[in-house]
């Protein structure tokens, strides 16, 4: 099988980049994106060039650490679907694909496909946990949670954390991001005690890393591969208006 | 705790809630629903025009001589007005500076038109009420304008075929605006239940459809002569 690659090659941080157009005719329908990516840097260490940097790390879809843009969507066509689980099947032979890198100013590009995505850790480290004493494992049934509630709180923490989101957004917004974890934790028991200063500096911080308002279009939801919906955005907003009103 | 625990001033909190992007939304979400209030009961007053020319300079007549009612209704949208374009300049800016580098190729995957348009249909639509007002209210659109005769000046007005062309164009902004503004509203305030948003909206679709048609079909009746032309 073959594909036509334009790929952002981008040498260090704040250094200038540009398309490059790559054909490679040995890919096999059943590798995945980063198996071609990867064939392909075969070929081009052995021509002496430098491969294309991209971030892996599972390969099964649950690590958040791959994605990159082609054609225009977020890890590509297939809903739900992370780039690492993306099969060249999905493509037509000789299908030109263009891969880029997610584009927001809180992201950015490192070489390559490569991204800096600290901007999340920031915006977790300033209120995504529960403060408990953390000795031995609580028993089981100890705290009750209604199903519902435990069913949403864990779509909510399906989040991997890959930044699809963001890319995908036409103002580079990182809500579905910062909403799945304030809901993850918001809908739990454990989460109450926090809950109030949890929306509150989750989304000072969203907004001082430079991440766009949401608009509520949805771009989002459709390229999330956890499906993560809308719903809990819903859901950081009433947090954090109501916390903002019972601030004290 | 009891009400005299130290607090923020409430000033302090309401400019930091300000000065947050969900702030804004919901600032603009809650205009946002004034606004849409406005323009359905305006439409309403406005669809009087097919009961004959006594019946709306009689509508016309009553709204004007009714100040302690006409002047805090334009006061209050006169504020929702200036907070809603004021915010919506604001977020503006936040959404071009986060994203300074482009995609070389963008496929929207899941988002609707009348979405990916707000921050185009609301400043055509803001031109297009300045416009409505120098023609209808203050008498200076360049049609012909007689005070108290409201018929009139609306079909001396919808005769001209541009003046009908631009109001249909801005009719079919609005509601595109509406179908988004709608329900994304209820979501900027923090309700969005699976059960109830496809109603909801199903709803904002229904009342900016009812919106468009509406408002349309009053120069379009002038311009086709279906309004008889009294004056
Ligand atoms: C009759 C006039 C108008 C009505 C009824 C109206 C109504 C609404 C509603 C209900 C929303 C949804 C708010 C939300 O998502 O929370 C909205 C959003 C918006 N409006 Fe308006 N609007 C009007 C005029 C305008 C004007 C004149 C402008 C700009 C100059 C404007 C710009 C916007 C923008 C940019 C948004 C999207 C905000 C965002 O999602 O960030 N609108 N409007
Ligand atoms: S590499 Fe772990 S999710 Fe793709």
């Amino acid at each position: 099988m073959k594909l036509i690659f334009h790929i952002w090659r981008q040498p260090a941080r704040n250094k200038p980049g540009r398309m490059v157009r790559y054909e490679h005719a040995n890919l096999n329908p059943d590798m995945s994106m980063l198996e071609a990516l990867d064939v392909l840097n075969e070929d081009l260490i052995l021509k002496g060039e430098e491969p294309v940097v991209f971030e892996h790390d599972c390969r099964e879809g649950i690590c958040g650490s791959c994605g990159f843009m082609i054609n225009g969507i977020a890890h590509g066509p297939l809903p739900k679907t992370t780039v690492c689980q993306l099969t060249l099947r999905h493509f037509r032979d000789g299908e030109e694909l263009v891969l880029e890198p997610w584009r927001a100013r809180a992201f950015p590009v490192l070489k390559d496909l490569m991204v800096d995505r600290s901007a999340f850790d920031r915006i977790i480290a300033a209120g995504g946990y529960i403060s408990i004493p953390a000795g031995s494992a609580p028993d089981g049934n100890d705290i009750l949670v209604a199903k519902d509630d435990s069913d949403r709180a864990m779509d909510a923490a399906a989040c991997i954390g890959c930044g699809a989101c963001v890319a995908a957004c036409p103002n580079a917004s990182a809500s579905l991001f910062t909403a799945a974890k304030i809901s993850h934790l918001g809908l739990l028991p454990q989460g109450q005690p926090e809950r109030d200063s949890r929306a509150l500096r989750m989304v000072k911080t969203m907004n001082a890393e430079s991440f766009g308002q949401c608009t509520n279009i949805g771009e989002c939801e459709a390229v999330c591969p956890k499906g993560i919906r809308l719903e809990v955005i819903a859901r950081m907003n009433h947090d954090f208006i109501g916390a903002s009103w019972r601030a004290r | 705790m009891s009400a005299a625990a130290p607090g923020i001033a409430a000033p302090v909190r309401v400019l930091r809630f300000w000065n947050t992007t969900i702030g804004k939304k919901a600032v603009m979400a809650a205009s946002g629903i004034i606004l849409a209030l406005f323009v359905i009961g305006h439409l309403i007053g406005n669809l009087q025009i097919f009961l004959g020319p006594d019946q709306f300079n009689g509508y016309a007549r009553t709204l004007r001589h009714l100040p302690e009612l006409l002047w805090p209704v334009r006061a209050i949208l006169l504020v929702c007005v200036t907070l809603h374009i004021w915010s919506s300049l604001q977020l503006a800016v936040v959404k071009s500076e986060a994203r300074p580098i482009g995609y070389a190729k963008r496929t929207p995957a899941g988002s609707s038109y009348a979405s990916r348009t707000m921050y185009w249909s609301g400043p055509i639509i803001a031109a297009f009420v300045v416009y409505h007002l120098m023609e209808f209210t203050f008498g200076v659109g360049g049609t012909p304008y007689h005070e108290f005769d409201a018929y009139g000046n609306v079909i001396q007005g919808f005769k001209v075929p541009a003046v009908t062309i631009f109001y249909v164009i801005a009719m079919g902004l609005l509601c595109l605006h509406l179908r988004h503004g709608l329900w994304s509203l209820f979501q900027s305030l923090g309700f969005n239940h699976p059960r109830h948003m496809p109603r909801i909206k199903r709803a904002a679709s229904i009342i900016a459809l009812f919106v468009f048609f509406g408002f349309s079909s009053i120069p379009l009746a002038v311009l086709t002569g279906l309004i008889p032309q009294v004056l």
